[in-house]
Order: structure tokens, then sequence, then C-alpha cells
């Protein structure tokens, strides 16, 4: 955070908790790439992985909130200090429920190897919105770490990106299980699988709406993007 | 650089227009305009020095006393404008109350303590004064505590006490305005949050003005806050607006403490 306060005390308490926020961050997106490297790639592995970080993101979340309550209890934070406090405590908890859907789409990938007909069904498509929900979070955590509002807004867009994807999915899938109720089965894994993607999307939104209501002091939530448009920027 | 008041209450009880002060040459307010809402609780905060104290002294005249000190500007107060040479400061203070920072209880006993400042305004038969002792006391919170020593010194009470005295004694001559001078900074935390309980309670039937130095006061307490600096005004708003999202960057570093 720029700016210094009297106490530097208080100053490296920030700074630590903010490193922290970032660093969970940071693993989540890395867990997310997992789960869509073990989707593209069918890989048990991977899926491995996932469910190991899980752990950690976890813990971090608890430790995160625990460092909030004791700068809260000591400091009495006032104005921005008081909202990026809040914002790290809400963004700690939209990061560790898209490690609940990476951990997610990583068990789904795991059923659908082991009912062992992956290929035959429409997964490319999903590949590409899980790039764009990965993706999407680095933007998030790039725009909350330079307090970015107007990047913050182009977030809350390409989530409407994301969830339009998902729309046509679902209709998609709908067509193959009509056609081959075999494939019912697997669609529905799949079916999970990109609700866990679009969730991952909705809550990179959350956090890019903690980065306007942090900078700007306006709560965006539950707002229509054009009158978020014409309110912050 | 000053904020105009831009805070529209239903009802004023005190309008300053373009105030400055002067101490001899040094002037202590820059053009300072804002209006006090009535029943309403206004805080003014700021760092030492930034003219907060200096302009709740010329709420009540409290520096004519001083010769080489003056006002410039109005101080609209239902009508009247305090700031007018012919105003009866007697008069004025009796509606205009203030309480000090060090509790300044008279030496003498409680009851006389109360009772004194009415006795300057009005004639009361005993009964009627008794009455408005318990009145003032009960007001200040301080009659159950007290009303078995009435006749005791009002310099025995503790320092929470002593300064609800001055409270009572204030409250006791009935004015519309009480002006609180840092009420709290020599009280320890279970007198503070009585005194805090207190103004809540007071705000009812009159309008307060505090100046305090402890900022979480102002935004427990207060209904509006002005952050001074240097004798300005530099904002002024709803408590709740200056303590989560302050127009002004200066407002900001100060209440997080980036002042510096």
């Amino acid at each position: 955070m720029p700016d210094k306060h009297l106490s530097s005390q208080f100053d490296s308490e920030l700074n630590s908790v903010s490193a922290r926020v970032m660093e969970m961050g940071g693993l989540v997106e890395s867990q997310i790439r997992q789960a869509v490297y073990a989707l593209s790639q069918f890989s048990l592995e991977a899926v491995e992985t996932v469910a190991s970080m899980e752990t950690r993101i976890n813990a971090m979340e608890v430790e995160i909130d625990q460092e909030l309550s004791s700068i809260i209890a000591r400091r009495q934070p006032t104005a921005r200090d008081l909202r990026l406090l809040l914002a790290f405590s809400k963004a700690t908890a939209n990061l560790e429920r898209m490690g609940d859907e990476a951990n997610k789409m990583a068990r789904m990938v795991r059923s659908i190897i082991e009912s062992g007909a992956p290929r035959s069904l429409p997964s490319s498509d999903l590949r590409t919105a899980a790039e764009l929900a990965s993706g999407l979070l680095r933007k998030t955590l790039d725009a909350f770490a330079r307090l970015d509002v107007k990047a913050a807004v182009a977030i809350l867009k390409e989530d409407d990106l994301i969830d339009k994807e998902f729309d046509g999915f679902v209709r998609k899938l709908i067509t193959y299980m009509m056609e081959d109720p075999r494939t019912i089965s697997p669609s529905l894994d799949l079916l999970f699988l990109a609700k866990a993607i679009e969730r991952i999307g909705d809550h990179s939104k959350n956090v890019a709406e903690l980065i306007i209501y942090l900078v700007k002091g306006k709560d965006v939530r539950h707002t229509a993007l054009d009158e978020i448009e014409s309110a912050v920027l | 650089m000053n904020a105009t008041a831009t805070v529209t209450p239903s009802k004023n009880a005190l309008e300053l227009r373009n105030l400055s002060f002067f101490y001899g040459k040094f002037q202590g307010l820059r053009n300072v305009s804002l209006n006090i809402a009535e029943h309403k609780v206004t805080a003014f905060i700021g760092p030492s020095g930034c003219g907060k104290s200096t302009l709740l002294r010329t709420l009540n005249r409290m520096y004519s006393l001083y010769p080489g000190q003056r006002a410039e500007g109005t101080i609209n107060f239902y009508g009247q404008d305090i700031l007018d040479p012919k105003q009866d400061i007697n008069l004025l203070r009796a509606r205009i109350g203030m309480v000090f920072q060090k509790p300044t209880p008279f030496p003498m006993s409680i009851y006389d303590n109360i009772a004194f400042g009415v006795k300057l305004y009005e004639s009361l038969s005993k009964s009627e004064m008794d009455d408005r002792v318990e009145w003032a006391l009960s007001k200040a919170a301080l009659w159950t505590e007290v009303k078995d020593k009435l006749h005791q010194s009002g310099l025995s009470l503790s320092g929470g006490q002593q300064q609800r005295l001055c409270i009572a004694r204030s409250v006791a001559v009935k004015p519309s305005v009480l002006l609180l001078d840092e009420p709290t900074s020599a009280l320890d935390p279970l007198s503070t949050a009585k005194i805090e309980e207190l103004i809540d309670e007071l705000k009812h039937d009159y309008t307060i003005a505090i100046v305090t130095h402890n900022m979480q006061q102002a935004a427990r307490c207060s209904d509006y806050t002005a952050y001074m600096y240097l004798g300005e005004m530099i904002e002024f708003g709803a408590t709740e607006q200056i303590f989560f999202k302050p127009e002004r960057k200066e407002t900001e570093d100060y209440i997080t403490g980036r002042f510096g």
C-alpha cells in the first residue's frame, strides 16, 4: 500500500497481510491451472496435485483471517485502511471458494477418466472456458495489487462472457444427451465441471467488485454493469 | 482550500460564516463556514494547533476575556449574531454552556456547584432549586451516585464524576448548546464511556459541539465531523462518511494515521 503511516509497525502489518493475500491468490491460480491441465490431458497425476493444494489454501484463509482480526483489534483502522482489511477478508473467502471449485473440477475429471469414455465428449469447449476463468483470476489479482478500477470493470465484463459460454455449453450437452443416452452420465460430470468453471469466474467478479469498493468506497454488488461504469469510471 | 458545509440538516443551531480569528497578529481561524445542526453532535478533529478549540471558544465568546483577540465573520445563533459587540455575553454563556478538558468543579458542595450558576440567572425557591439540582444531576447521570452526599465538596468526587458534575452544572441553567472541549481526555475508559453515553442522551435536548483528540470518540458519538488543519476547515460531513470514505486526501491521511 502506498503512503506511510506514522506507525511503521502498522505499515509492516498491512504489507505482510497484503503479501499473504497475494500469495494465496497465486496458489489458487496455480491450483486452477492444474485443474485445467487435468481436464485437457485427462491426467490423474494433475488431479492429485489439485487435491493436495487444497489443504494449504484452506489453512492460509484461516491464517489471513487471524492476521486481519488482530490488526482490526489493535489498530481500529478507518477509511481506506478499514476498506482494505474488509476487502482482504472477503477476497480470501472468495479465493478459498475458488479453490473448492478447482477441487470439484479435479474430482469430476477423475470420475470421467474412471468412466472410461472421456474422448467422445465435447470437453475441448470446456478447456477454452476454463482457460478464460483462470486467466480472469490472474487479471483480478493483478488489478487488486495495482488497485486498478478500470481493470476491475473490464473483469466484470469478461465474467459475463464466461457466463454466456456456460449457457451455450449446457445447450450443447443437452443435444449430446438426447442423441445418445449412454453419454448422460459423463455429460452430467461435464455439466458439473462447467458449473465449477462458471463459479470460478463469479468469484473473480466478486473480488473485482471488492477492488472498486476499496478504491472508490462504493459497494457495486448487485448493480448493473453500465451503472457501475458510469459511477466509477 | 476551505471546504464549505454541504450538509443540510433540518435546522441549524449555529451558522458560522467566514469566521476568522486572530490572536493579535496570528490568525488562528481562516474563513470557516459551517452549520451546527440542532440536536445533533458535531465533532471537531484535527492536530494540535489546527484551530478546533479556538473555534469552540468563539462560539460563546470565551475569547472576549483576553485583550488582543478578535473574531471576524458571523455566527448566527437563532437569529442573533454572537460576534455582535452589543451581545450580552453573560446571557449568551447561559445559553451556550461549556465544559473543559480538566474537570473544574467549584470548591464548594456538590449541591452548590449546581445551584451557583442557576442563582445568577433565576430566583428559585428552595424546593424549586432542589428540583433543579436533582434534574441537572440526573441529566448528567450522576444523581444516583451523589444523592446521599449532596453537601460534600465537589472536589471529593472522582475525576469522571467531577466531569459529569461540570456537565450537570452547564445543563442546570438550561442552555440550548453545550460546548465540550476534550471532555474525556483526562478520564479513564469507564468514565469516558459514561460521558459518551451521556452525550448521546443529552443530544435529544441540546445541540452539542465537541472537540476531541480521540478520533474513535468522534467516530463513536458524533453525527457530523469537521476536520481542521492550520486554521482551515478541510472537510465537513456526516461522521460515517468522514470515517469511511472522506472526500479529501488530507482528511483520510489524518484519520488513518498517515499524517506527518
